[in-house]
C-alpha cells in the first residue's frame, strides 16, 4: 500500500554531532541543546521524550529543519545541513521532512485535497499530478470520499489523517511527528498510532515528539531529553523487516 | 490561490478595490473633463475663422502726437486687392468696415452693428445663409443697398416672418433684405455673433460712411503652417506701398489667432494638470489602503504563512504569494474604475450640457487610461511589497506558535 522508495539497508539518515542550541539571555547565555549526539537508521519509529523546558522542542525544530544549531554538525541523508541559508532549509524540508502536528495545521480555506497537495506545490509539481498523488494519500489514510471537504467539516481525527497524508504526499525520509495525539480522543489516538505504526512496518522513518508514555512505547526507541541533553535511549536500531 | 484568498474577504476586498476605483476613475474622468473644456474653447475660437491674420490701422502720428488705435486712415481697399493678388497660400482676403446704427424696419427698431464686407468674408467666417442669398459681386460693384441679416437682428425685427425681400432703413436710407444667416452663438468672448447687418464694402464705405479708407483685412491662410510666413510677406507688402522708410514705425498692424489658441492651450493643460494631479492624490490614498489591508491580511495569516514555510514555501513563493494579491486587488480595482469613468462621462454627455454656446461633451483620451492603469498596478506592487516581504521574512517556528 504504502511505497517505500528509500533504502531500507539500516543507514544513518540523521547524524547528529555535538549539537547545541545557545539563546542570550541578557548577558547571560544559556543552552536548550547542551551538545546532542544522536544517530537515526533509517526506518526506525523513535519517540522523543521530556518535560517541558527539557530542549525536547529545540530539538525537534532542529531535527525539522526549521531552526539551525548554534555549534555542531547535523548530517541529513549524509548531507550537511547545519550551516543552510533560510530558502535552502525551505527545498530541504519540503524535500526531506513530512510534518505532523499537534493542532493539525491544516488552511481551513481549502479543501482537504488542496491542503494534502501542498507541498507539491512548493516541490513545482504540475497541477494534474498534484492533484492524482494528493488523492493516492487522501486514500491511504481512508479519506477519499472527504477530498472536498473543508478541514472545518472533519473530526479531529480525519483533521490529523489528511495531515498525514500531507506529510507523505512529497515522500520525504523522515515523518516528524509533534504531539499528534495531544488533540485526540482515545479513539482517534489509536486511529492514528495505528497508522504510524503500519507507516513504521513498510520502513518509514518516523520521530515522534510525546511526553504520554504509552504512546512512547508504540515506538521501537524512546529517547529522553533532558538539560538539553539526552539522558536515556532505549531500543536502538530496531528496523522492523519491510514486509 | 490568490483569487481564492481574495475571496473569502468579499467585503474587505472590494472595499480596498473601492480606493482604487475612485482614484483611476477620478483621473480619467478629470482629465476627460479638462480636455472637453479645452475641446469647447478651441471650437468657439475656430469658429471665429480658423487660420486668420486680422490687419489694422495703427495709430496715428503726427509729429510725435499719437491717436487711438486705428485712426490711422491709410489702409485702403486696394491694400486688399494687392495682396489678394500678390501673396501666396491665401485662400481669401476680405477688408470690412464697421458702425453702430439703429436699424428700422416699420414700427419696430434694433441698433446693431452695420459690417460693409466682401463676398469672401462669408467663406472666412463660415457663415451659412438659411434664407435669400449672400452679398455678390454685383451688388459690390453697382453699390447695392442691400443688407444680410443676423439671426438676432433678424428675428428682433421680423420675429417669425421671413424679412427675405422686405426693406428695412439704416441711418434713414433703405435697403433690402437679400438673406438671413444661421445662428453662430456667441463668441468665446461672449459677444453675440447673430446681432449683425452686413452690406456691401463699397456701399458702406461711399453711402454710408463717406469714408475711403477700411477699418480691417481678414485673411484666410491655407495652411497654419504658412501663418508666420505670409504675416511677414503682409507686413513688406503694405510698408512698401505705404512708403514707410526703412526704419519706419508700421502703420498698421498684422494680428493673427493663434497666440489666442496657445493661451488658451496653456491654459486648459494647466486646468487639466491641475485636476489630475488631484485625482492622482486618491489614487495613491486607495495604495495606502491597499498596504493597510495587506498588513491586516499579514498579520491575520501569520499561522498560515507559518504552515507554509514548514512545508516548503520559500522567501520568494510567500512574497509572490502576497504581492499577486495586491497587484490582483489594484487590476481589478483599475480595471473597473476604467469602466466607471466611461459611464460618468457617458452620463455628462447625455446631460447636453453647453458652454458658450457650443455643446460641451467630455473627451476620454486613450492616454490617460493607460497611466492610471499602469499607475495602479505600480501601486499595487508598490505597497504591496512591504507586507509581503513582512509576510516572507516570518520565522516559521514563530509563525506556527502564533494563535
Amino acid at each position: 500500500m504504502i511505497e517505500q522508495s528509500h533504502s531500507t539497508d539500516g543507514k544513518e539518515v540523521i547524524e547528529l554531532r555535538g549539537i547545541k542550541k545557545i539563546y542570550p539571555v541578557g548577558d547571560q547565555e544559556v543552552a536548550a541543546l547542551a551538545g546532542i549526539n544522536l544517530d537515526i537508521r533509517q526506518g526506525e519509529f523513535a519517540a522523543l521524550m521530556g518535560p517541558s523546558g527539557s530542549g525536547k522542542s529545540t530539538l525537534m525544530n532542529i531535527l525539522g529543519c526549521l531552526d539551525r544549531p548554534s555549534v555542531g554538525s547535523y548530517k541529513l541523508d549524509g548531507k550537511e545541513v547545519a550551516n543552510l541559508s533560510d530558502d535552502e532549509l525551505a527545498v530541504t524540508r519540503n524535500k526531506y521532512i513530512g510534518f505532523v502536528f499537534q493542532n493539525f495545521n491544516l488552511l481551513n480555506t481549502i479543501s482537504s485535497l488542496d491542503n494534502v497537495a501542498l507541498p507539491l506545490v512548493y516541490a513545482g509539481i504540475s497541477k494534474k499530478e498534484r492533484a492524482e498523488r494528493a488523492m493516492h494519500y487522501l486514500d491511504m489514510v481512508g479519506l477519499s470520499d472527504r477530498a472536498d471537504h473543508m478541514p472545518n467539516e472533519l473530526s479531529g481525527g480525519q483533521k490529523q489523517r489528511v495531515a498525514i497524508a500531507r506529510a507523505l504526499v512529497n515522500d520525504p525520509q523522515i515523518i516528524m511527528a509533534d504531539e499528534p495525539t495531544g488533540n485526540l480522543d482515545t479513539k482517534s489516538t489509536k486511529e492514528i498510532l495505528d497508522i504510524f505504526e503500519n507507516m513504521h512496518k513498510m520502513g518509514r522513518t518516523i520521530i515522534l515528539v510525546t511526553h504520554e508514555p504509552d504512546v512512547a512505547m508504540r515506538a521501537s526507541r524512546q529517547l529522553l531529553v533532558r538539560d538539553g541533553l539526552i539522558t536515556r535511549d532505549e531500543g536502538k536500531g530496531v528496523v522492523l523487516d519491510v514486509v | 490561490m490568490a483569487f481564492k484568498a481574495l475571496l473569502a474577504n468579499k467585503m474587505r476586498s472590494l472595499l480596498t478595490m473601492l480606493g482604487i476605483i475612485i482614484g483611476v476613475g477620478a483621473v480619467i474622468v478629470m482629465v476627460a473633463l479638462g480636455t472637453g473644456v479645452k475641446e469647447s474653447i478651441t471650437n468657439s475660437i475656430a469658429s471665429l475663422g480658423s487660420n486668420m491674420l486680422i490687419v489694422s490701422p495703427a495709430a496715428t502720428n503726427n509729429g510725435g502726437v499719437r491717436g487711438a488705435a486705428g485712426s490711422n486712415t491709410k489702409l485702403k481697399y486696394d491694400d486688399a486687392k494687392a495682396i489678394k493678388d500678390r501673396i501666396k497660400n491665401i485662400d481669401y482676403v476680405s477688408p470690412s468696415v464697421a458702425s453702430s446704427y439703429q436699424i428700422v424696419n416699420g414700427r419696430s427698431n434694433w441698433n446693431s452693428s452695420v459690417q460693409g464686407v466682401t463676398p469672401e468674408y462669408m467663406a472666412i467666417r463660415s457663415l451659412e445663409v438659411v434664407s435669400g442669398s449672400y452679398i455678390s459681386i454685383n451688388d459690390m460693384d453697382k453699390r447695392n443697398r442691400v443688407a444680410v441679416l443676423g439671426a438676432t437682428v433678424a428675428t428682433e425685427l421680423f420675429g417669425t416672418d421671413n424679412p427675405v425681400g422686405s426693406n428695412i432703413r439704416i441711418n434713414n436710407a433703405p435697403y433690402m433684405v437679400i438673406g438671413v444667416l444661421s445662428k453662430k452663438g456667441q463668441s468665446a468672448m461672449g459677444q453675440d455673433q447673430d446681432d449683425v447687418v452686413y452690406i456691401p464694402l463699397t456701399t458702406a464705405q461711399e453711402r454710408l460712411l463717406g469714408i475711403t479708407h477700411v477699418q480691417s483685412i481678414n485673411i484666410q491662410v491655407s495652411t497654419p503652417e504658412k501663418m508666420t510666413q505670409v504675416q511677414s510677406e503682409i507686413t513688406n507688402l503694405l510698408r512698401s506701398r505705404h512708403r514707410i522708410r526703412e526704419g519706419g514705425d508700421d502703420d498698421f498692424k498684422v494680428n493673427n489667432l493663434t497666440s489666442l489658441m496657445e493661451l488658451v492651450d496653456q491654459q486648459t493643460a494647466m486646468i487639466t494638470a491641475l485636476l489630475g494631479s488631484i485625482a492622482a492624490i486618491s489614487l495613491v490614498v486607495g495604495g495606502i489602503g491597499i498596504m493597510n489591508i495587506m498588513m491586516v491580511s499579514v498579520t491575520e495569516r501569520t499561522r498560515e504563512i507559518g504552515i507554509r514555510k514548514a512545508l516548503g514555501a520559500t522567501f520568494k513563493a510567500i512574497m509572490t504569494q502576497f504581492l499577486i494579491e495586491s497587484v490582483v486587488i489594484s487590476v481589478v480595482g483599475g480595471f473597473i474604475g476604467v469602466i466607471a469613468a466611461f459611464g460618468i462621462c457617458f452620463i455628462i454627455n447625455s446631460l447636453g450640457l453647453e458652454m458658450s454656446g457650443s455643446p460641451f461633451k467630455t473627451s476620454i483620451t486613450v492616454l490617460p487610461i493607460v497611466v492610471s492603469f499602469i499607475f495602479s498596478v505600480g501601486i499595487g506592487l508598490f505597497f504591496g511589497i512591504y507586507p509581503a516581504r513582512k509576510a516572507a521574512k516570518l520565522d516559521p517556528i514563530e509563525a506556527l506558535r502564533y494563535e
